[in-house]
Protein backbone atom coordinates (compact mmCIF):
# COMPACT_ATOMS: atom_id res chain seq x y z
CA UNK A 1 0.00 0.00 0.00
CA UNK A 2 1.16 3.39 -1.03
CA UNK A 3 2.22 5.39 2.58
CA UNK A 4 3.73 8.79 2.01
CA UNK A 5 4.66 9.82 4.92
CA UNK A 6 5.60 13.59 5.43
CA UNK A 7 7.80 15.28 7.42
CA UNK A 8 6.47 18.36 8.21
CA UNK A 9 8.97 20.25 9.97
CA UNK A 10 11.54 20.56 7.30
CA UNK A 11 9.74 20.97 4.20
CA UNK A 12 9.47 24.12 3.36
CA UNK A 13 6.95 23.71 -0.27
CA UNK A 14 4.65 26.58 -0.10
CA UNK A 15 2.53 24.59 -2.83
CA UNK A 16 2.27 21.93 -4.98
CA UNK A 17 4.06 23.22 -8.30
CA UNK A 18 1.33 21.17 -10.89
CA UNK A 19 -1.58 19.58 -9.85
CA UNK A 20 -3.04 16.95 -11.79
CA UNK A 21 -7.01 17.10 -11.78
CA UNK A 22 -7.49 13.45 -10.65
CA UNK A 23 -5.94 11.09 -8.49
CA UNK A 24 -5.19 7.81 -10.40
CA UNK A 25 -4.92 4.17 -9.00
CA UNK A 26 -1.65 3.59 -7.70
CA UNK A 27 -0.53 0.02 -7.55
CA UNK A 28 -4.17 -0.98 -7.52
CA UNK A 29 -5.37 0.82 -4.70
CA UNK A 30 -7.46 3.83 -5.34
CA UNK A 31 -7.16 7.05 -3.65
CA UNK A 32 -10.47 8.65 -2.94
CA UNK A 33 -12.01 12.01 -3.00
CA UNK A 34 -10.69 12.15 1.05
CA UNK A 35 -7.27 11.11 0.62
CA UNK A 36 -4.97 13.69 1.82
CA UNK A 37 -2.47 13.52 -0.72
CA UNK A 38 -5.07 15.39 -3.06
CA UNK A 39 -4.82 18.45 -1.00
CA UNK A 40 -1.47 17.83 -0.13
CA UNK A 41 0.35 21.23 0.00
CA UNK A 42 3.46 19.88 1.80
CA UNK A 43 4.04 16.57 -0.13
CA UNK A 44 7.30 17.77 -2.01
CA UNK A 45 8.42 16.46 -5.12
CA UNK A 46 5.05 15.45 -7.04
CA UNK A 47 5.94 12.10 -8.45
CA UNK A 48 4.70 10.66 -11.92
CA UNK A 49 5.03 6.70 -11.75
CA UNK A 50 4.47 4.43 -14.80
CA UNK A 51 5.43 1.11 -15.77
CA UNK A 52 6.08 -1.47 -18.84
CA UNK A 53 6.49 -4.91 -18.93
CA UNK A 54 10.25 -4.82 -17.04
CA UNK A 55 10.35 -1.76 -14.90
CA UNK A 56 8.26 0.35 -12.86
CA UNK A 57 9.09 4.24 -13.52
CA UNK A 58 9.05 7.15 -10.77
CA UNK A 59 9.51 10.92 -12.43
CA UNK A 60 10.15 14.13 -10.39
CA UNK A 61 10.75 17.60 -11.60
CA UNK A 62 13.63 18.99 -9.29
CA UNK A 63 14.72 22.03 -11.17
CA UNK A 64 18.22 23.25 -9.79
CA UNK A 65 19.05 20.69 -7.82
CA UNK A 66 21.84 17.79 -9.22
CA UNK A 67 22.47 14.27 -8.62
CA UNK A 68 24.72 15.18 -5.70
CA UNK A 69 22.20 17.31 -3.87
CA UNK A 70 19.73 14.56 -3.61
CA UNK A 71 19.99 11.18 -1.93
CA UNK A 72 17.99 8.28 -2.93
CA UNK A 73 17.06 5.54 -0.80
CA UNK A 74 15.84 1.87 -1.09
CA UNK A 75 15.61 0.31 2.00
CA UNK A 76 14.91 -3.31 2.98
CA UNK A 77 11.28 -2.75 3.43
CA UNK A 78 10.87 -1.55 -0.16
CA UNK A 79 10.10 1.89 0.61
CA UNK A 80 11.83 4.27 -1.61
CA UNK A 81 13.16 7.53 -0.15
CA UNK A 82 13.76 10.73 -1.68
CA UNK A 83 15.29 13.30 0.29
CA UNK A 84 17.62 16.93 -0.65
CA UNK A 85 17.89 20.22 0.25
CA UNK A 86 17.48 23.02 -2.72
CA UNK A 87 19.43 26.28 -1.41
CA UNK A 88 18.51 29.94 -2.49
CA UNK A 89 20.78 31.21 -4.76
CA UNK A 90 23.30 33.32 -2.96
CA UNK A 91 22.49 37.48 -3.61
CA UNK A 92 23.87 39.89 -2.05
CA UNK A 93 23.43 43.83 -1.87
CA UNK A 94 20.07 43.83 -3.53
CA UNK A 95 16.44 42.40 -2.50
CA UNK A 96 14.25 39.90 -3.46
CA UNK A 97 11.10 41.17 -5.78
CA UNK A 98 8.84 37.94 -5.54
CA UNK A 99 9.58 34.28 -4.69
CA UNK A 100 7.61 31.77 -5.69
CA UNK A 101 9.49 29.02 -6.05
CA UNK A 102 10.41 26.97 -3.05
CA UNK A 103 13.40 26.43 -1.09
CA UNK A 104 14.44 23.91 1.88
CA UNK A 105 14.68 20.45 2.71
CA UNK A 106 12.71 17.85 1.77
CA UNK A 107 11.89 14.56 2.23
CA UNK A 108 9.73 11.52 0.75
CA UNK A 109 8.96 8.31 0.95
CA UNK A 110 6.95 5.40 -0.68
CA UNK A 111 6.24 1.81 -0.58
CA UNK A 112 6.96 0.16 -3.74
CA UNK A 113 5.28 -2.84 -4.47
CA UNK A 114 6.51 -6.33 -3.98
CA UNK A 115 7.38 -6.85 -7.65
CA UNK A 116 10.02 -3.98 -7.86
CA UNK A 117 13.65 -5.87 -7.23
CA UNK A 118 14.88 -2.97 -4.90
CA UNK A 119 18.65 -4.31 -5.74
CA UNK A 120 19.24 -2.71 -9.37
CA UNK A 121 17.39 0.79 -8.88
CA UNK A 122 18.79 3.04 -11.20
CA UNK A 123 18.31 6.88 -11.50
CA UNK A 124 18.87 9.58 -14.05
CA UNK A 125 18.49 13.12 -13.82
CA UNK A 126 18.29 14.94 -16.80
CA UNK A 127 17.44 19.03 -16.79
CA UNK A 128 15.98 19.12 -13.64
CA UNK A 129 13.88 15.76 -13.88
CA UNK A 130 14.26 12.96 -12.09
CA UNK A 131 13.42 9.48 -13.20
CA UNK A 132 14.20 6.36 -11.37
CA UNK A 133 14.02 3.32 -12.76
CA UNK A 134 12.69 0.01 -10.78
CA UNK A 135 13.48 -3.02 -12.45
CA UNK A 136 10.91 -5.92 -11.86
CA UNK A 137 11.60 -8.77 -10.43
CA UNK A 138 12.21 -12.07 -13.32
CA UNK A 139 9.25 -13.72 -11.86
CA UNK A 140 6.77 -10.59 -11.99
CA UNK A 141 7.47 -9.45 -15.41
CA UNK A 142 4.46 -10.29 -17.79
CA UNK A 143 4.72 -13.08 -19.55
CA UNK A 144 2.47 -13.09 -23.15
CA UNK A 145 0.81 -16.29 -23.11
CA UNK A 146 0.45 -17.43 -26.99
CA UNK A 147 -3.39 -19.02 -27.35
CA UNK A 148 -3.23 -21.46 -29.77
CA UNK A 149 -6.72 -22.15 -31.47
CA UNK A 150 -7.39 -25.60 -31.98
CA UNK B 1 -1.17 35.06 -33.57
CA UNK B 2 -3.32 34.56 -30.41
CA UNK B 3 -3.84 37.19 -27.40
CA UNK B 4 -1.06 37.13 -25.15
CA UNK B 5 -2.08 37.52 -21.30
CA UNK B 6 0.73 40.04 -19.68
CA UNK B 7 0.55 39.62 -16.12
CA UNK B 8 2.80 39.28 -13.19
CA UNK B 9 0.40 37.48 -10.44
CA UNK B 10 -0.39 34.38 -10.43
CA UNK B 11 -3.02 32.63 -8.99
CA UNK B 12 -3.01 30.51 -5.55
CA UNK B 13 0.03 28.62 -5.05
CA UNK B 14 -0.63 26.29 -8.06
CA UNK B 15 0.44 26.76 -11.33
CA UNK B 16 -2.65 27.35 -13.96
CA UNK B 17 -3.33 26.44 -17.43
CA UNK B 18 -3.38 28.92 -19.50
CA UNK B 19 -5.25 28.53 -22.96
CA UNK B 20 -4.61 31.63 -24.20
CA UNK B 21 -2.16 29.67 -26.88
CA UNK B 22 -2.77 27.15 -29.57
CA UNK B 23 -2.27 24.47 -26.46
CA UNK B 24 -2.66 24.48 -22.87
CA UNK B 25 0.34 26.28 -20.94
CA UNK B 26 2.14 25.54 -17.71
CA UNK B 27 2.84 29.35 -15.79
CA UNK B 28 6.28 28.27 -14.40
CA UNK B 29 6.96 29.98 -11.07
CA UNK B 30 9.40 32.55 -10.86
CA UNK B 31 12.17 34.28 -8.30
CA UNK B 32 13.15 37.89 -8.99
CA UNK B 33 16.35 39.61 -7.92
CA UNK B 34 17.14 43.11 -8.31
CA UNK B 35 20.32 45.48 -7.08
CA UNK B 36 21.07 49.24 -8.59
CA UNK B 37 22.75 47.38 -11.79
CA UNK B 38 20.17 44.54 -12.81
CA UNK B 39 17.45 42.70 -12.42
CA UNK B 40 17.68 38.81 -12.16
CA UNK B 41 14.77 36.60 -13.22
CA UNK B 42 15.35 32.53 -11.96
CA UNK B 43 12.48 30.37 -13.11
CA UNK B 44 11.88 27.06 -12.80
CA UNK B 45 11.45 25.04 -16.39
CA UNK B 46 12.47 21.38 -15.88
CA UNK B 47 12.06 19.43 -18.72
CA UNK B 48 12.99 22.45 -21.10
CA UNK B 49 16.07 22.44 -23.46
CA UNK B 50 17.93 25.17 -24.96
CA UNK B 51 16.54 24.38 -28.20
CA UNK B 52 13.54 24.49 -27.03
CA UNK B 53 13.39 27.81 -24.85
CA UNK B 54 12.32 30.74 -26.21
CA UNK B 55 13.24 34.35 -24.44
CA UNK B 56 12.31 37.64 -25.71
CA UNK B 57 12.30 41.04 -25.08
CA UNK B 58 10.37 43.52 -26.48
CA UNK B 59 10.53 46.68 -24.25
CA UNK B 60 8.73 46.72 -21.45
CA UNK B 61 7.24 43.02 -21.77
CA UNK B 62 9.50 39.89 -21.22
CA UNK B 63 8.22 36.49 -22.52
CA UNK B 64 9.54 33.70 -22.15
CA UNK B 65 8.33 30.31 -23.41
CA UNK B 66 9.62 27.01 -23.32
CA UNK B 67 8.75 23.47 -25.22
CA UNK B 68 8.74 20.35 -23.16
CA UNK B 69 9.41 18.10 -25.43
CA UNK B 70 6.78 15.40 -24.81
CA UNK B 71 8.63 12.53 -23.04
CA UNK B 72 5.57 10.02 -22.41
CA UNK B 73 3.24 10.31 -25.12
CA UNK B 74 2.10 6.82 -24.99
CA UNK B 75 2.62 5.73 -21.41
CA UNK B 76 -0.19 5.17 -19.25
CA UNK B 77 0.24 6.84 -15.60
CA UNK B 78 -0.27 4.36 -12.83
CA UNK B 79 0.20 7.41 -10.63
CA UNK B 80 0.11 11.04 -11.80
CA UNK B 81 0.67 13.79 -9.34
CA UNK B 82 1.62 16.91 -12.28
CA UNK B 83 0.79 17.09 -15.62
CA UNK B 84 3.67 17.80 -18.31
CA UNK B 85 3.13 20.84 -21.00
CA UNK B 86 5.12 23.30 -22.41
CA UNK B 87 5.53 26.75 -20.04
CA UNK B 88 4.74 29.98 -21.55
CA UNK B 89 4.78 32.96 -19.17
CA UNK B 90 4.99 37.21 -19.73
CA UNK B 91 6.13 40.05 -17.04
CA UNK B 92 5.68 43.47 -17.35
CA UNK B 93 9.55 44.82 -16.80
CA UNK B 94 8.91 48.50 -15.15
CA UNK B 95 12.82 49.35 -15.36
CA UNK B 96 14.32 50.98 -18.19
CA UNK B 97 16.82 47.90 -19.34
CA UNK B 98 19.45 48.24 -21.70
CA UNK B 99 18.49 45.42 -24.06
CA UNK B 100 21.47 44.76 -25.63
CA UNK B 101 23.26 43.04 -22.90
CA UNK B 102 20.19 40.75 -21.71
CA UNK B 103 21.62 37.38 -21.17
CA UNK B 104 19.96 34.11 -20.42
CA UNK B 105 21.18 30.53 -19.36
CA UNK B 106 19.65 27.49 -18.84
CA UNK B 107 20.91 24.74 -16.50
CA UNK B 108 19.31 22.03 -14.95
CA UNK B 109 16.01 23.12 -15.50
CA UNK B 110 16.36 26.73 -14.01
CA UNK B 111 16.19 29.37 -16.36
CA UNK B 112 18.44 33.18 -15.22
CA UNK B 113 17.64 36.40 -17.49
CA UNK B 114 19.97 38.53 -16.19
CA UNK B 115 17.49 42.09 -16.80
CA UNK B 116 21.01 45.26 -16.77
CA UNK B 117 19.59 48.39 -16.47
CA UNK B 118 19.98 50.97 -18.38
CA UNK B 119 22.53 53.55 -17.11
CA UNK B 120 20.51 56.46 -16.85
CA UNK B 121 18.32 54.96 -14.46
CA UNK B 122 21.01 53.30 -12.36
CA UNK B 123 20.58 55.31 -8.79
CA UNK B 124 22.90 57.80 -8.37
CA UNK B 125 23.69 59.49 -5.19
CA UNK B 126 23.20 63.20 -5.06
CA UNK B 127 25.72 65.40 -3.20
CA UNK B 128 23.75 67.77 -0.95
CA UNK B 129 25.86 70.76 -0.36
CA UNK B 130 25.11 72.49 2.97
CA UNK B 131 25.62 76.15 2.64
Amino acid sequence: MLATRWQPVDTMWPGMKRLQEEMEQWFGRGAGMNDPRRFAHSVFPPLNAWEDDSNLYVEAELPELELSDLEIIVNGDNQLSIKGERKQPERENGSWHRQERGHGSFSRTCELPKYVDSDTVTAEFRHGVLTITLPKRKEAKTRRIEVKAS
Amino acid sequence: MSTTLTREETHDDVAQVEPTLGGATYSPRFDIWENDDEMILYGDLPGVMPEGLDVHFENPVLTIHGKVSPRHNDIKFLHGEYGIGDFHRTFTIGEAIDTQKISAELQNGVLTVHLPKSEKVKPRRIEVQCC
